[in-house]
């Protein structure tokens, strides 16, 4: 009987490489090649002056020390800060909402229309969207004018010359176009636990909250992982949003100038060499961080306090 | 609630109230109210010839289109194919994936220009569809949604009854997973849509110009005719698709969720 | 996934607006006053260059490749190459009488989309087809040195390709053929616009403040920096900016430099001290409440409603191209509310110039397209009159000065030529670097922190260095004066 089982499943693994070829056939030719070609190249001096190539000439790590002189770590600090302000906020209302749309017993009206609504702005193109904060925001625009008729301030905001000015409108803007998303994704996986669960919770005399952090939180735990990697790592590549609203400068002093908007620069003058250890770096940094995420949220925990409790500490400490 | 409605559609809002006011208008301050230049804005795009607005769409639509159902379908299979079947190189694979999935795409992008030069795909719409079968945040999320949904008593059923693998897949599974291959179908064409980094490199002709290009290329030419009426009007065009789209698969996700899924 | 999508720009960059995308960032070649050519008319050769396409088709390629970075250069070509017989609806190919078919590739200047294919373009120029090769393409001036250096041999010299710049061009002024000389003097550029900057002002705004309109008047107002500072005051005390910000007044200085930014084969950035005088000075005006606090730059949507009747901004700063494509279509008022006069220092900004890409296989037909744009005197007469361009044409110019037919009505039926002219003769060209592009832009960027008030004069410098370095991975140093 055993071997029987075993021999079936040997039979079975052709399978699994079958379904599993035409992503990684896919994935080899387009983005394996490059990403060997970019860290091949990280050792070396290589960029274009006009349209001279110079190099490439193997310089070894030379490319990393220099990057480790540089600012690196201070955009970085600017990425975790931007990422922060819209991640909190995102993750917060999120969950506070897919539970709330999802709980059978409170038929919130209109609540289809909701829905679709909290999505929308994650439709626009970022860029329109850090273009359509421009032009609010800016010190002639309806949001100083509005003010300034209702008489919370008496002089016009200059939301794009101070760090907390920008930085808290990237943070809106991430907030705003990500909250949608991430609501309706947990609302899938909500509405995907059985409800035998619920109704059995409810003979156990189980009120909202509880059910909410012993039932809802657990068992959706996968899903949240995702969430939190996908967002940590869309966190790590933010770059339309503070890009276009700050051109590309990261005004003001650099202060909200991002890791993808470094690596962009060194893209844009064609420092290859440069931009690869650069993403090297990147690479690994968002390595580590999701493998603490996926190793945190996918060990034993029968009843997801600990989970909890580390996602508040997780919170708390950034 | 009520608020951050409001602030969701606001944008919204003044995007197509800015698309009905004149470029002097516009220059002039805000509007509340639609203008009366809509027609005129509309015109002046669907009118242009250089910038041949309804073939973009219809590109977009299909490059956007493809990418959402090969994408979709193919993380599927692939998170299927981990998550269901036992072989060697299985936890090798997961983990690669896991790995790939902190690629930063722009990193790539220079490389990938030139192997597609190579292949002879430059200025085709191919390469900026086949890549999107390799995609590891759709894999995670439809891996993640296996685990939560998919017993794997019911691929074993499947299996007695004689089911063949692939059928398996195609028929027993695949419904299964309706919702989140529909919420992903949603990113992907989105993404896909909006996207203009990759496009821009590779697309040079402009019988093969996606949406987001074209407006690039019309802010571009208006250095010599600046027209910000137009330019909201260009915008307008770029969004609804999606809207629509995204109006339409949204009733099925609610449908798909609330059918779907393990049944006892 | 999508949080990866790097669709950068589209409309985003109205607002933001790069000085790429704009004619914008430039300095100007030495102009050897002494050596400029007598402006008689030698136009020989170029009034009938369409019809040498027919003869030279025989042996030329069939497709005949422009790159481009907008719709400029094919309008322009397309009005005065007579060969051109039709264009397709979509603007992307021409059919000339002979066959040969022109293919319009247009990449938008912004995030640099432009400058990334052509080099991609001219890098591979030696393995393509002959249909693929580039054969003519558009540079402007704050990045044409990249191209016509010697060394990398893109732009086809002049001369190669028949035309003689000492004859066919003799009526072109003398600096634009300067800077589209390599280090040996060799032409491989050829321009039709040459952009001296003027001053121009609200007529109601100067009737209001000083009582009189008149250019010659006013003119006296804004005659250098030190009186401009005075009728600054004057405008201030009824309520209004002499100017929008201080980038509109950065090409003043920033063109005027007395050596360049950068030299081929060193690793050294020079700031000139004139740049610093902007920055003091800016910060002087700034502080006085010389310009208007809602502008934050130039292309930017503040900046254009500084443009418009209810703006409180007195003047722009201006070459030709900026009065047509900027201000007349963000004017909203009636027409002849501006007028031209004189700026505090004359300055040159912008220009975009034909390169004849080397390897080309049409040479004969890219001979023409040159010759009929930037060296035939009718033709720089009807651009002039049809666009209000300040054409490279030395006699056409001058005589536009006291010709009406030349009048703006923009401008309240003045004729501005006069001024144009006055500008040119007296700009000192400032010498071109390769760095041109990026120091001018990221020194203005740099500096707007502190400008600002936001961060102190050190660290602006200091964010200059870095942003310089990250631009140019071979400079090493920055010598401030």
């Amino acid at each position: 009987m055993f071997v029987q089982k075993k021999r079936k499943l040997v039979n079975y693994a052709k399978w699994g490489y079958i379904f599993i070829l035409p992503f990684f056939a896919s994935f080899f030719i387009f983005s394996f090649i490059p990403l060997v070609d970019t860290i091949r190249y990280s050792f070396y001096e290589y960029f274009r002056s006009g349209i001279k190539e110079i190099g490439p000439n193997f310089i070894g790590m030379k490319n990393y020390a220099s990057l480790l002189q540089s600012d690196m770590l201070k955009y970085a600090g600017n990425t975790l800060i931007l990422w922060v302000i819209g991640f909190i906020p995102q993750i917060v209302i999120a969950l506070t909402l897919a539970s709330w749309f999802v709980d059978v017993r409170m038929k919130i009206r209109c609540q289809q229309f909701f829905k679709v609504v909290i999505y929308l702005p994650n439709l626009i193109m970022a860029s329109a969207f850090a273009m359509l904060f421009f032009t609010l925001f800016s010190k002639t625009g309806p949001v100083n004018s509005i003010l300034m008729s209702l008489g919370v301030i008496s002089e016009v905001i200059d939301f794009m010359r101070t760090a907390l000015g920008v930085r808290s409108l990237i943070g809106t803007m991430n907030f705003l176009m990500w909250f949608g998303n991430t609501t309706i994704m947990l609302m899938a996986a909500i509405m995907g636990i059985s409800p035998d669960i619920f109704e059995a919770s409810e003979i156990d005399g189980c009120n909202s909250v509880q059910r909410f952090f012993r039932i809802t939180l657990p068992l959706i735990r996968p899903i949240l992982a995702y969430t939190l990697i996908t967002s940590i790592i869309g966190g790590l590549q933010m770059f339309d949003v503070p890009q276009i609203l700050t051109n590309g400068q990261g005004n003001p002093d650099r202060t909200s100038m991002t890791l993808i908007m470094f690596l962009n620069s060194h893209l844009r003058s064609k420092n290859y060499g440069m931009a690869g250890a650069l993403s090297v770096y990147l690479f690994i940094v968002s390595g580590i961080l999701c493998f603490i995420v996926y190793k945190m949220t996918n060990d034993n925990d029968p009843d997801g306090s600990k989970a909890a409790a580390r996602a508040n500490k997780k919170r708390g400490g950034r | 609630m009520i608020i951050l409605s409001f602030l969701c559609l606001f944008f919204f809002y003044i995007l197509i109230i800015n698309a009905t006011h004149s470029h002097a208008e516009l220059q002039r301050g805000f509007y509340a109210l639609p203008g009366t230049s809509f027609l005129k804005n509309f015109n002046s795009v669907a009118n242009n010839g250089e910038f041949p607005m309804m073939r973009g769409v219809l590109n977009s639509l299909i490059v956007s289109g493809s990418c959402a159902a090969i994408c979709t379908y193919f993380s599927a299979l692939t998170a299927y194919g981990i998550y269901a079947y036992d072989f060697k190189l299985k936890k090798v694979a997961f983990t690669f994936i896991m790995m790939i999935l902190v690629m930063p795409t722009q990193v790539t992008a220079m490389g990938f220009l030139r192997l597609i030069t190579k292949m002879g795909m430059y200025d085709s719409l191919l390469p900026l569809i086949i890549p999107s079968i390799a995609s590891p945040a759709v894999f995670y999320f439809m891996y993640s949604y296996l685990e939560s949904s998919l017993p794997l008593s019911l691929v074993e059923a499947a299996r007695i009854d004689g089911s063949w693998e692939f059928r398996t897949f195609n028929q027993i599974v695949l419904p299964i997973m309706k919702p989140a291959m529909a919420v992903q179908a949603i990113f992907t064409f989105v993404g896909s849509w909006n996207n203009y980094f990759v496009p821009a490199l590779v697309i040079q002709s402009k019988d093969k110009m996606t949406v987001p290009i074209l407006i690039a290329l019309l802010r571009g030419a208006d250095y010599m005719n600046r027209d910000m009426g137009k330019i909201y009007m260009m915008i307008l065009p770029a969004i609804v698709p999606i809207i629509l789209v995204y109006l339409l698969l949204s009733k099925y996700i609610i449908a798909g969720v609330t059918l779907g899924g393990v049944k006892g | 996934m999508k949080r990866r999508l790097i669709s950068v720009l589209l409309a985003a960059t109205v607002v933001a607006g790069t000085l790429a995308g704009c004619g914008g960032g430039s300095d100007a070649g030495s102009a050897d006053q002494g050596t400029a050519p007598p402006p008689a008319a030698s136009n020989g050769g170029s009034e009938d260059a369409g019809s040498d396409a027919a003869t030279a088709g025989g042996e030329e390629g069939k497709v005949i490749n422009i790159y481009s970075f907008n719709d400029e250069l094919r309008t322009r070509i397309t009005a005065v190459y007579p060969a051109i017989e039709h264009t397709s609806d979509d603007g992307t190919v021409s059919t000339l009488n002979d066959g040969t078919e022109i293919h319009w590739i247009i990449n938008p200047n912004q995030d640099g989309v432009y400058q990334d294919k052509l080099d991609e373009a001219l890098l591979n120029q030696a393995d393509a087809a002959a249909d693929d090769k580039v054969d003519l393409f558009a540079a402007e001036l704050d990045y044409i040195v990249k191209y016509t250096d010697a060394d990398i041999d893109v732009a086809m010299p002049l001369a190669d390709l028949g035309i003689n710049p000492d004859s066919d061009l003799s009526d072109q002024f003398a600096f634009t053929k300067t800077v589209a000389s390599d280090a040996n003097g060799v032409q491989r550029a050829s321009t039709w616009q040459v952009c001296p900057g003027v001053l121009v002002y609200r007529r109601d705004i100067a009737k209001d403040v000083f009582g009189t309109d008149d250019p010659v008047e006013i003119g006296k107002k804004t005659a250098d920096w030190a009186t401009m500072k005075t009728t600054a005051e004057e405008l201030k005390a009824k309520g209004y900016y002499a100017f929008s910000s201080y980038a509109d007044t950065f090409r003043t200085y920033g063109n005027n430099i007395a050596g360049p930014w950068g030299e081929a084969g060193s690793t050294t950035i020079k700031v000139d001290q004139k740049v610093l005088d902007w920055v003091n000075d800016s910060k002087e005006w700034m502080d006085a409440g010389y310009f208007d606090p809602t502008v934050t730059g130039q292309w930017t949507s503040d900046w254009f409603t500084a443009m418009s009747s209810s703006a409180k901004v007195f003047a722009f700063l201006f070459p030709a191209w900026g009065i047509d494509t900027q201000m007349v279509p963000n004017w909203d008022g009636e027409e002849g509310v501006w007028a031209a006069t004189n700026a505090p220092l004359p300055y040159n900004w912008g220009g975009t110039y034909l390169v004849a890409a080397t390897g080309t296989d049409n040479p004969g037909h890219v001979k023409d397209i040159i010759m009929a744009l930037t060296g035939s005197q009718d033709n720089l007469t009807k651009v002039a009159k049809e666009y209000t361009e300040f054409t490279n044409a030395q006699s056409v110019m001058d005589a536009a000065a006291s010709n009406d037919e030349f009048n703006s009505a923009f401008l309240g039926s003045q004729n501005p030529y006069g001024y144009f002219a006055d500008s040119l003769s007296s700009i000192k060209m400032a010498p071109l670097s390769a760095y041109d592009q990026g120091c001018v832009e990221l020194i203005q960027n740099a500096f707007d922190d502190y400008l600002q008030g936001q961060i102190d004069y050190d660290t602006a410098k200091a964010n200059f260095e870095t942003a310089i370095m990250e631009r140019y991975p071979e400079i090493t140093e920055i010598q401030w004066p």
